[in-house]
């Protein structure tokens, strides 16, 4: 198995949607929203209705659902921990369960359970995010989006050149550690069996020629900007200008709106 | 040693989206100091293939045997057995990490267990046997030296594993004629000379008529045509059909025979060529 079959970094499934049309700029806007909102909701109601607005854009995107549960993967132990020391180290409400120093309260047990499905929605959201927009795009509008900061002296422009370098590399640079990995098993290297000590070890033969490599892909691509004359982001036009559609209106009035009836919802409701 | 596939599948990232079959049911032998050529189009399945038989990869269905030892079974320990199999990648050069040549090539017999003895052994033969004098090469760092140099250096490299069979996977990529030379002249030694099986991966025909005797072609996955180096290059239209051309000079006696010459196609020879084309151009003329 190839290794980028494992690591799903920009995990961008290409489609036709609307959620995929709309400006990148609009969906970043609109997910940061819906994040901080999630944070001011607090009862099952509300969180079930977040989770229907979730799965209805998913439907509509057209992405496949365990695309958007496999972004679940990388944070599993996270929300798992989570899950456990709320559940165990709240002082508040009756004890249901107790087992020597354990004891699992009610209100802890609710706690635990709105965190960790607080935190699974946070995921969900941005995975979301990643599974529609291309990440070029992504970068890409969070370029303009921050354009302003140039006021401050960031350099926003080159921040963001440097992200979308680092993700075009990854799979390149994935590639090339499977082939480098594959050459030295081939030679012996202890990297797929002994104990953790020999096989680190052996990654020094791996490490080596992916850095050597590294530069020199460093190296050409700046000759590569270079001889196009990239300078930095001044006066820099771009091949597809990003513009704001009636779409990306509606959209955006759409998710404020979503989101405060998520919250109305949440003040609203009983439980 | 005898290499023998029965049956490979190998499918990249099954169920998912991108599910790919590179190869398909490929069956085939090859037998201890043959000299044989693998070719094929871009994505027909080489690269599998190669990284297969010597279990780099583990096969989706079927089995590789090394003299009767299956690679695909978990349970044995096969690892030294895999590395009877060198298998020298696409741009070698790439996998020098070393301080010197000589730390270099001595990684693969280290890995062995060998003795500090067996090892510097190791070391010079391999240097010798890729032609590089070990005096003037064995303190320099790998990265001072040029294109070919480093290249010869990976590949004694895979040379110090004493491996009984070579795979080389397009070993002239990239190199300048005499770079060229050097690695195909060696290579040709090795097999003469130790009685290494080699198995070439190229897309160079005329490297692969100059050298090897038997010819396997794949297509898609499969093998779509094998035998002996002067009967595969022989029929230009079946060729064609796995997606290969005729080297240089059999297309040109190919070009002569639909010209209406009588001549046959197969030859490799340069000097041969002219002297059937000139006879025969002789001939008509009378």
């Amino acid at each position: 198995m190839a290794l980028s079959d494992v690591v799903t970094l920009g995990q961008y499934i290409p489609g036709d949607s609307l959620l995929h049309r709309l400006d990148p700029r609009t969906k970043f806007l609109a997910a940061t929203a819906l994040t901080i909102l999630l944070f001011f909701v607090t009862k099952v109601t509300g969180y079930l209705f977040f989770l229907a607005i979730l799965l209805a854009v998913v439907t509509a995107s057209g992405i496949p659902l365990r695309f958007l549960l496999r972004g679940l993967r990388p944070i599993l132990f996270l929300i798992l921990f989570t899950f456990i020391v709320q559940a165990l180290f709240s002082q508040e409400g009756n004890i249901i369960l107790q087992w020597g120093f354990l004891v699992i309260r009610d209100e802890g047990l609710w706690k635990a359970f709105f965190m960790s499905f607080r935190l699974t929605l946070l995921v969900l959201v941005t995975t979301l995010l990643t599974l529609v927009t291309s990440p070029i795009d992504l970068t890409d509008g969070l370029d303009r989006l921050f354009s302003f900061l140039h006021v401050f002296r960031i350099p926003v422009h080159e921040i963001a050149m440097m992200m979308t370098i680092a993700l075009r590399f990854i799979p390149t640079l994935l590639d090339e550690t499977d082939t480098i990995v594959k050459a030295q098993i081939s030679r012996g290297a202890p990297l797929d069996r002994g104990n953790i000590f020999r096989r680190l070890r052996g990654f020094v033969a791996v490490l080596i020629p992916l850095f050597v490599s590294a530069f020199r892909r460093a190296d050409e691509l700046a000759q590569a900007m270079e001889a196009r004359c990239y300078r930095g982001g001044e006066g820099r036009t771009r091949m597809r200008s990003m513009v704001l559609h009636w779409t990306d209106l509606w959209a955006a009035l759409g998710a404020l709106a979503l989101g405060l009836a998520a919250l109305a919802f949440n003040w609203l409701a009983v439980p | 040693m005898r290499i023998e596939a029965e049956h490979l599948t190998y499918i990249y990232g099954p169920g998912l989206p991108w599910e790919k079959r590179a190869l398909d049911d490929v069956s085939l032998q090859f037998e201890e100091g043959e000299f044989v050529g693998l070719v094929g189009e871009t994505g027909s399945g080489k690269s599998t293939l190669v990284q297969l038989l010597n279990g780099l990869l583990r096969p989706t269905s079927g089995r590789v045997l090394l003299d009767g030892v299956d690679l695909t079974d978990k349970k044995a320990p096969i690892w030294k057995a895999r590395l009877q199999v060198g298998l020298v990648f696409q741009f070698p050069e790439s996998q020098l990490f070393a301080e010197t040549v000589a730390e270099d090539i001595a990684f693969g017999p280290r890995n062995l267990g060998l003795s500090r003895q067996e090892v510097a052994k190791r070391v010079e033969e391999s240097l010798l046997k890729v032609g590089l004098e070990p005096a003037r090469f064995r303190q320099r760092s790998p990265f001072t030296l040029s294109g070919g140099e480093k290249r010869l250096v990976a590949i004694a490299g895979i040379l110090a594993m004493e491996p009984r069979v070579l795979i080389v996977d397009e070993v002239t990529a990239g190199l300048d004629p005499r770079g060229k030379r050097d690695i195909l002249t060696r290579i040709k030694l090795l097999h003469r000379n130790e009685r290494v099986t080699v198995i070439m991966v190229s897309h160079d025909m005329d490297e692969i008529a100059s050298l090897v005797e038997r010819v396997v072609v794949l297509k898609g996955g499969r093998i779509c045509r094998q035998g002996l180096t002067r009967e595969v290059f022989s029929d230009e239209e079946s060729l064609a059909g796995c997606g290969i051309q005729l080297p240089t000079i059999p297309h040109i006696l190919s070009s002569l025979v639909k010209a209406g010459w009588s001549l046959p196609v197969s030859i490799f020879d340069v000097r041969e060529a002219a002297r059937l084309i000139a006879q025969e151009y002789h001939d008509g003329i009378i």
